[in-house]
């Protein structure tokens, strides 16, 4: 029988922090920040899968790995793409960078 | 050895010929002498195979038709038509007829378009035609039929604007091939008919079963002839479509005495021979048949009487007899009607070639000075028998055989329509108007072609001084085809001599069990006795009289060249317009079809409907609708998230539920 004396608070915090991470990315404007907000979302969604881990085995622990690799190769693409942005606009508000406007 | 099963050779020799001859005019349009011998040479062979067979038949006559089977053709559930020929004594004789009469035209042919640059597209065309034409009288079934039926058409529509740089002539060319269209429309919906009724469309199934099948007399069986019979207007040139005839005149002149003249236009007296039991179930169509056929025999006799061109008089002349032979197979007289067709392709082939050559000589005449007259106008002619003895004296034959004068072969044929007219008035009074209309258009015919011949052969020559040097006798390889024709034009009567004059009837009995299925249904009674010998008498003074009338009317007045002829006045002038049916049906179909298809098709449907409605308004559509959507195309991230969410949670909320 797993141990789920944690199950129902990680799952709340995940929950809060995945909310708190979706309220970031819908409200704020700066993208660097947007882009720590997905970061807390992809977290929260990590945190989610290790506290489900020991009701589903194993597998739970491997998706951790897989999210955490692909944030990372996201991270480093997205930032360069910030950074770009930053070069040519001299800013990284995204209510300025509007080009593919229909 | 059977030969009748190779009577696919006789169809295949004029294919090759027309595969052959359609190369050459493609890559080698000068090798001529090749041309001529392929292009003469399958027809000469496929009258050599078809002469085997037809004396092999004559030997063993077969009690029913051999059916040659090559291939199937339409296997389609019930409907079952296979690619088949069939040989029997109807069929035999009319493909002797068209390899006969067609490779004699093909020799002179060789002679007559030597100098033209297309001359061996002309003879593929020729050979195409000959193909078509076997297809159509040796087919075994009625779609097999078809298949000549509009082939035939095609070619005579390919030949009447062989010289289709001028309008004219390519407008002639649509002109037949429209007409014909709208007869075609009534074979097929005879096809439909019979198919529904029969459940096949074999010539051989369709007459056996007929008189089980179809009530005498009856709506369908009057229906399905009277289909078939606006076919025949069509392809034969009878009244209501007949127009398309004598512009189809604008081909080559070899043309008009091949199609136009002694083959193609026979193909509807073939078909209601063919089909003798339907038409002698049906008393209603035989008396349309043979009404229309005298109406048209006396009407286009009456507009012959004042053509001045020689080949319209001879356009009008075959747009009278072909009313004869309807006349023929109309009253019941079938093998009448084929006699008449047969001699009929003899002396009218004849008369068209030697016009040929009339109108060869007086072209080359008027080509060698720079003169600019028209070389078919007879007002241009006379006194050419002095210059070109043969061509008189063959066209002369020819003239006393279409006369009735006897014992020319004309005379045997068309005695023996009108005898039949007569005695079919027995039954139905009608027939005795319809005779009457027959000797009337036999005294019309007698007296334009005297006219013609005045014209164009007797009294002083109209040509010009200059001119008159070069106007010669052609060269033997059109002359030979005519000696031969006019032979069969004078001895073609003993094909069929009655027993009047102690003859056995031969062509009648060799048809008989082709006519067969007919008499159980509709007999008719030859008159004989005195009644014969007044028929006979009546009709050889008529020829006599209207030979008469119209050389003396003729010879008796001055003809002015064509140059300064005055303008025709009054019954002549209508005469000569052809009684306005052009310009009739000019007003009544050609301009409201062309208003229609201007002001309601065009400018209505296809630019309002087509283009205005579906093109551009599928355009407009997509417009509008691209126009709003772009709107959701914002371009800011924000609200591509919201999106994303919200269409995230939706589906969230439809899979957990």
């Amino acid at each position: 029988m797993p141990d789920t004396t944690f199950l129902g608070p990680a799952l709340g915090l995940s929950a809060i922090l995945f909310s708190l991470g979706a309220a970031g990315v819908l409200l704020r404007r700066n993208a660097i920040v947007l882009f720590m907000c997905i970061e807390i979302m992809l977290n929260a969604v990590n945190l989610a899968f290790v506290a489900l881990a020991q009701l589903h085995g194993q597998s739970g622990y491997i998706l951790v790995l897989f999210v955490m690799t692909v944030a990372a190769a996201e991270a480093a693409v997205g930032l360069a793409i910030i950074l770009a942005i930053y070069r040519h606009k001299q800013s990284v508000d995204l209510q300025n960078i509007n080009l593919l406007q229909g | 050895m059977n030969l009748t099963h190779v009577v696919w050779l006789v169809v295949a020799l004029p294919l090759a010929g027309f595969l052959v001859n359609g190369g050459l005019a493609l890559w080698r349009p000068r090798a001529k002498s090749a041309v001529s011998v392929v292009g003469a040479g399958v027809l000469l062979a496929a009258f050599a195979v078809a002469a085997a067979i037809f004396l092999e038949l004559l030997a063993q006559p077969p009690a029913a038709p051999v059916i040659v089977r090559l291939w199937s053709w339409l296997p389609v559930d019930r409907l079952q038509v296979d690619l088949a020929f069939q040989v029997d004594q109807l069929s035999i004789v009319m493909v002797l007829v068209v390899t006969g009469v067609g490779s004699l035209i093909h020799l002179f042919s060789v002679g007559y378009m030597r100098e033209d640059p297309g001359y061996a597209r002309y003879f593929a065309y020729l050979n195409l035609f000959v193909v078509f034409m076997l297809v159509l009288v040796l087919g075994s079934s009625f779609p097999v039929m078809f298949i000549g039926w509009e082939g035939v058409g095609l070619c005579s529509y390919l030949l009447i604007g062989f010289w289709f740089s001028d309008k004219v002539n390519a407008d002639a060319g649509k002109k037949a091939f429209i007409m014909n269209r709208i007869g075609d429309c009534g074979f097929l919906v005879a096809m439909f008919f019979l198919w529904r009724a029969f459940g096949t469309l074999d010539f051989t199934a369709v007459t056996a079963r007929a008189g089980e099948v179809l009530t005498p007399g009856g709506a369908i069986v009057t229906a399905i002839t009277l289909f078939l019979f606006l076919g025949c207007t069509g392809k034969s040139a009878q009244i209501p479509l007949y127009t398309w005839l004598p512009d189809a005149m604008a081909g080559p002149t070899p043309v008009s005495a091949l199609i136009h003249a002694a083959t193609m236009v026979t193909a509807g007296v073939y078909l209601v021979a063919r089909t003798n039991v339907l038409f002698a179930m049906a008393p209603v169509s035989s008396l349309v048949v043979a009404g229309i056929g005298a109406l048209t025999a006396l009407f286009a006799a009456t507009i012959g009487l004042r053509q001045y061109d020689i080949k319209k008089v001879l356009a009008y002349s075959t747009v009278s007899q072909l009313g004869y032979m309807f006349l023929g197979v109309g009253t019941g007289a079938y093998a009448s009607g084929i006699f008449h067709l047969a001699t009929h392709s003899f002396f009218k082939a004849l008369l068209f070639l030697g016009s040929g050559s009339v109108i060869h000589a007086m072209h080359q005449a008027y080509h060698a000075t720079h003169s600019h007259e028209d070389a078919q106008d007879m007002r241009n002619m006379g006194g050419l028998k002095q210059y070109m003895p043969v061509t008189f004296w063959l066209m002369l034959i020819a003239t006393l055989a279409i006369a009735g004068i006897p014992p020319f072969a004309g005379f045997f044929s068309k005695d023996e329509i009108l005898a039949a007219a007569f005695a079919r008035g027995a039954d139905s009074p009608l027939y005795y108007l319809y005779y009457a209309m027959g000797v009337v258009a036999a005294l019309l015919t007698a007296f334009y072609m005297a006219r013609l011949m005045a014209m164009t052969f007797l009294g002083p020559n109209r040509t010009g001084e200059q001119e008159r040097a070069h106007l010669h006798d052609a060269p033997w390889i059109m002359t030979g085809p005519l000696v031969v024709l006019g032979v069969l034009s004078a001895v073609g009567g003993a094909l069929n001599l009655p027993r009047l004059v102690g003859g056995h009837a031969a062509l009648e009995r060799w048809l008989e069990p082709v006519m067969e299925p007919a008499r159980q249904f509709s007999h008719l009674i030859m008159p004989e006795g005195s009644t014969e010998y007044l028929l006979v008498g009546a009709a050889v003074a008529i020829g006599v009289l209207g030979l008469w009338l119209g050389f003396r009317s003729t010879l008796g007045q001055r003809i002015p060249t064509a140059h300064d002829a005055p303008p025709d006045t009054g019954l002549a002038l209508v005469l000569n317009r052809k009684y306005y049916v052009d310009e009739l049906y000019d007003a009544l179909v050609v301009r409201p079809v062309e208003w229609l298809s201007r002001v309601v098709l065009w400018r209505g449907v296809d630019q309002g409907v087509v283009d205005g409605a579906a093109v551009n308004g599928a355009a407009v559509v997509s417009r509008l609708l691209g126009g709003s959507l772009r709107l959701l195309q914002t371009g800011q991230v924000g609200v591509y998230v919201v999106l994303f969410l919200v269409g995230a949670i939706w589906i969230l909320r439809a899979v957990i539920r």
